[in-house]
């Protein structure tokens, strides 16, 4: 029974290194002092109470919810028809539109944002809002086509077929039979991008300009200020947010198979 | 004229290496013809260019007098029934069996008068509001046969459409299917590659093989006067023997000869058996159940070494080897000695010859 002793250590090693900086954080926000501290000392609320009164948390969190869905919503209607096709058809240039649209999930972000931020700002003169959100649009491609071609590959060409042979134009057989049956993979595309996108920091940070900025972006800069638990404060909300929502979606979807 | 015709049809799913070459195919009002054949023979895409999801490279699709050759899939008209069911997972089999007629923009009243009458055909009453996922595999291959028949279509396909059931809900099915086309003299085009389901089924039978057609004929010609050797190993002629053409008589009597022993053949042959030479290298094919398993010699009977004897009750299933070609035998069983020397007979009505 060796090895199964030295697979529990393996598998308490990973839980600890996983889950263990969440629950540090969690407990490190209800810290009674100013400095985070762990294991915490006292119990308070006043950190929560502080994230909602400072108002540059509160626009930033709204510009990440609009940036996140906005961009979100058109990496799902970009990557939708693309996910359709490259499944579906076998076309010239096909690994080519498929490098295109998996390599923002390649390419170091960092990159990108640098990339995005001389060309928007030097070359196009792009406002900063929109530049976040095409940017941020570019960066969910992958994500949207990968998981939308997941559910597409598993669903059966005969049924679209069918649907074809009794009437259907082929545009009317997406959206009457196809679409209906691939909705917990688009859903589950929905929620991975809109997550990678709230949570992205390296495009941000260079698309990010005076007067706008996104929430993790925020936190980082108000980091640099103030050591205090805060932004544990904020991080256990964003953590509690994240897991409603998703687990909200797979009771209802059952997303966790496209994921 | 024929009311469906394929005419020189070059098709396939890579462009320039066709599965079907020079494809022609002829099949008559009320019909139920099935395409037989391997896997890879090209019976799926005969299916697939007459229902208009491949579009052929060259040649002419021709239904009832049109030729439809350049109209897409969903203005032709044409019944498909799969052999994944392919039922629409999100709707109740009411909406199923209505999705053709909605989108013929069908009044209300009228769908639901034909949906309930074509339930009711193949016995599904009550079980409108249930959703596929909630029925059997019968009762879903029902669904898609009634799905495809309310729209009165041209022409009904059907592809494999029994082979993702079981044994007894095969022989249900097929039941049922001979009595839907009956009752509705629907034009029906079957693609199986089971023997017993098309011989069963159709009224004309078109083996296929590697995109060509090896024989088209009834299912009595198909079964007892294959043309090639392809059909006759695919009707279950699985035993070969060489043999050398002696003589043929007044009768149509032919004598071969086989290592020695002189066989008499008294069976009607698919071509002229007077065409044949003496001397001539001819084929001989037989069934595994008509081969005659004996531990005593006679005079027309062949030695053969028994590889092994597997009881299966009141037969037995034999292999032998007789000069180095294997021959299969399902024979009642046949007391053994301890040698390996057996001998095999085949009745005379019962050989098939290839030249």
């Amino acid at each position: 029974m060796k090895k199964s002793k030295f697979l529990i250590f393996i598998v308490a090693l990973v839980l600890v290194f996983l889950i263990g900086p969440f629950i540090v954080i969690i407990l490190s926000s209800f810290n009674e002092t100013a400095v985070m501290r762990f294991p915490p000392q006292g119990f308070s609320l006043k950190w929560y109470e502080k994230v909602f009164s400072i108002d540059m948390f509160r626009e930033t969190f709204w510009i990440s919810l609009k940036v996140g869905i906005a961009a979100t919503f058109t990496a799902l209607v970009i990557g939708i028809p693309v996910a359709y096709a490259n499944v579906r058809y076998k076309y010239k240039g096909k690994n080519f539109v498929e490098l295109i649209f998996s390599s923002p999930a390649i390419i170091p972000g960092l990159v990108i944002g640098f990339a995005l931020l001389r060309f928007f700002i030097y070359v196009a003169h792009v406002p900063i809002t929109l530049g976040l959100y095409l940017g941020h649009t570019a960066i969910l491609f992958p994500y949207t086509v990968r998981v939308v071609s997941a559910s597409l590959r598993n669903f059966d060409l005969s049924v679209e077929e069918a649907a074809v042979s009794l009437g259907s134009n082929p545009l009317g057989a997406f959206f009457r039979v196809v679409f209906p049956n691939i909705q917990a993979g688009v859903a589950a595309a929905f929620i991975l991008a809109f997550i990678t996108s709230f949570n992205n920091v390296p495009l941000s940070l260079f698309l990010t300009g005076p007067g706008v900025s996104t929430l993790p972006i925020q936190m980082l800069v108000y980091m640099e200020y103030y050591y205090d638990p805060t932004i544990s404060a904020l991080s256990s909300l964003i953590i509690i947010l994240t897991i409603i929502i998703v687990q909200s979606a797979e009771k209802v979807l059952g997303i966790s198979k496209y994921m | 004229m024929a009311y469906i015709e394929l005419k020189q049809i070059n098709a396939g799913y890579v462009k320039g290496s066709p599965i079907l070459k020079d494809f022609k195919l002829e099949v008559e009002r009320g019909e139920l013809v099935s395409l037989l054949g391997p896997s890879g023979c090209g019976k799926t895409t005969t299916l697939r260019t007459i229902s208009g999801f491949i579009s052929p490279e060259k040649g002419q699709v021709i239904i009832d007098g049109k030729d439809v050759t350049n109209l897409p899939p969903n203005k032709r008209n044409i019944g498909l029934v799969f052999q994944t069911y392919a039922l629409f997972p999100h709707l109740s089999v009411y909406e199923n069996v209505a999705y053709g007629l909605k989108r013929r923009k069908v009044a209300k009243e009228i769908i639901k008068e034909k949906v309930n009458n074509i339930l009711e055909l193949v016995s599904l009453t009550g079980f409108e509001e249930r959703l596929p996922a909630n029925l059997s595999g019968g009762q879903r291959q029902r669904v898609a046969l009634a799905r495809s028949l309310v729209i009165e279509p041209d022409l009904l396909l059907l592809d494999e459409p029994l082979s993702n059931l079981d044994a007894k809900l095969r022989d249900e099915m097929r039941a049922e299917l001979s009595r839907v086309q009956h009752q509705l003299g629907i034009t029906m085009i079957y693609v199986t590659h089971d023997q017993i389901e098309a011989l069963s089924l159709s009224s004309k039978i078109i083996v296929l093989n590697e995109g060509n057609i090896e024989q088209m004929g009834t299912p009595k010609e198909i079964y007892e006067k294959p043309a090639t050797r392809f059909v006759a190993k695919f009707v279950g002629f699985d035993n070969e023997l060489k043999a050398k053409f002696i003589k043929v008589n007044d009768a149509n009597e032919v004598f071969v000869e086989v290592s020695n022993t002189t066989i008499m053949i008294d069976r009607e042959q698919h071509f002229d058996v007077k065409s044949l030479k003496k001397g001539q290298s001819v084929s001989l094919f037989f069934r595994p159940d008509d081969t005659i398993i004996s531990n005593m010699k006679n005079e027309t009977s062949l030695a053969a070494k028994l590889n092994y004897a597997n009881y299966q009750g009141n037969n037995s299933s034999f292999a032998l080897t007789f000069e180095e070609t294997e021959i299969r035998a399902i024979a009642p069983n046949v007391e053994l000695q301890n040698s390996r020397e057996i001998y095999f007979s085949i009745p005379s009505d019962k050989i098939i010859i290839e030249k």
